[in-house]
């Protein structure tokens, strides 16, 4: 792709670019960031993701574990925007023309049309998922290929730097 | 130096060459203890904020321990099983790091912090754990953890950067 190639050369040039290349302590602490970010956000689509299959907060209602935990699959994912976005402009080629990192962007938009499906689920009937009337089997089609994204997503990115 | 010996005969074991010598069992391993360590910082952190009293307050201490700590005990012997083996890979490098070498001190920490955390003021935690605002010891517990936590990843982190 021309036009990529381009993009990414431009971008490269960068006063931005250059300066994250510059200060060697840019990139490791972006990293940081971004890893602890994915941790949270992981994870709290996970405790949502377990309590929609029924293995973890099982005796609580499916609202307040969303309530608690929702929030946190949003909010942080403006961290990952951002720390992302840094460290594309410091390496351009190596995230943009990877297909791994193309992969992980392709997972990514699978995992928030499934986070936002089963908010709408939660949200349109407050009882829904609730153990004792609920049926598990919608509840573990939206929860099971949710924990599958998340951790396709994970591999992804520490692939990027091998592919 | 025995610590050397040491080093020397754990790459020289024929699990440690082969996955020096493999192109992707390295990344394969590092991917799973990537997963793993997520999985351990983001469930820990949830008790470390209860802890803290910044959230979960409406749960019991000790329930939302039962919940989660299973999950981070299962997620960290993954950890410390894939980074045994990524260590064994190049040992000599990463014995010599200082972040590895840091990033290990730190977790003795958090295993020091946990253990006083056990020892000491969980003793009566059927008394405070319901509470929504939690003894000192309990709160100074939480924050060691989390702050030890972060550190270990942005140490972690850092060994990649630092290899010679």
């Amino acid at each position: 792709m021309h036009w990529l190639n381009e993009f990414c050369t431009w971008l490269d040039a960068t006063s931005l670019s250059q300066a994250i290349q510059t200060a060697a302590w840019v990139t490791p602490t972006v990293q940081t960031i971004h890893i602890l970010a994915v941790a949270v956000v992981v994870v709290s689509a996970l405790m949502i993701d377990l309590r929609l299959v029924g293995v973890f907060a099982a005796n609580q209602p499916l609202k307040r574990v969303s309530a608690r935990f929702l929030p946190l699959v949003w909010w942080p994912m403006l961290v990952l925007l951002a720390t992302g976005a840094i460290m594309i402009i410091g390496e351009p080629a190596r995230a943009l023309k990877s297909p791994i990192f193309q992969l992980k962007m392709a997972l990514l938009v699978g995992a928030i049309a499934i986070t936002g499906i089963q908010q709408w689920l939660i949200r349109r009937d407050m009882s829904w998922g609730d153990l004792a009337s609920g049926s598990r089997r919608v509840a573990s089609l939206v929860a099971i290929p949710s924990i599958a994204l998340w951790t396709g997503i994970i591999f992804a990115g520490r692939w990027i730097a091998y592919w | 130096m025995w610590f050397d010996r040491l080093l020397t005969w754990l790459q020289e074991t024929s699990i440690a060459m082969a996955i020096a010598e493999s192109n992707i069992v390295f990344p394969w391993i590092e991917s799973v203890h990537v997963l793993a360590i997520v999985l351990v910082v983001g469930t820990i952190s949830i008790v470390d904020l209860r802890l803290i009293g910044v959230a979960s307050l409406e749960r019991p201490v000790n329930a939302l321990m039962r919940e989660i700590l299973p999950y981070t005990w299962g997620a960290f012997a993954v950890a410390a099983t894939t980074g045994g083996l990524l260590f064994c890979s190049n040992a000599m490098t990463y014995g010599h790091n200082f972040f590895f070498l840091g990033k290990m001190a730190l977790l003795v920490l958090a295993g020091f912090n946990m253990a006083i955390f056990h020892v000491f003021s969980a003793r009566d935690m059927h008394r405070w754990s319901a509470d929504r605002r939690l003894p000192l010891t309990a709160k100074a517990a939480g924050a060691v953890s989390l702050g030890l936590w972060i550190s270990v990843v942005a140490f972690g982190r850092w060994i990649g950067f630092t290899l010679q």
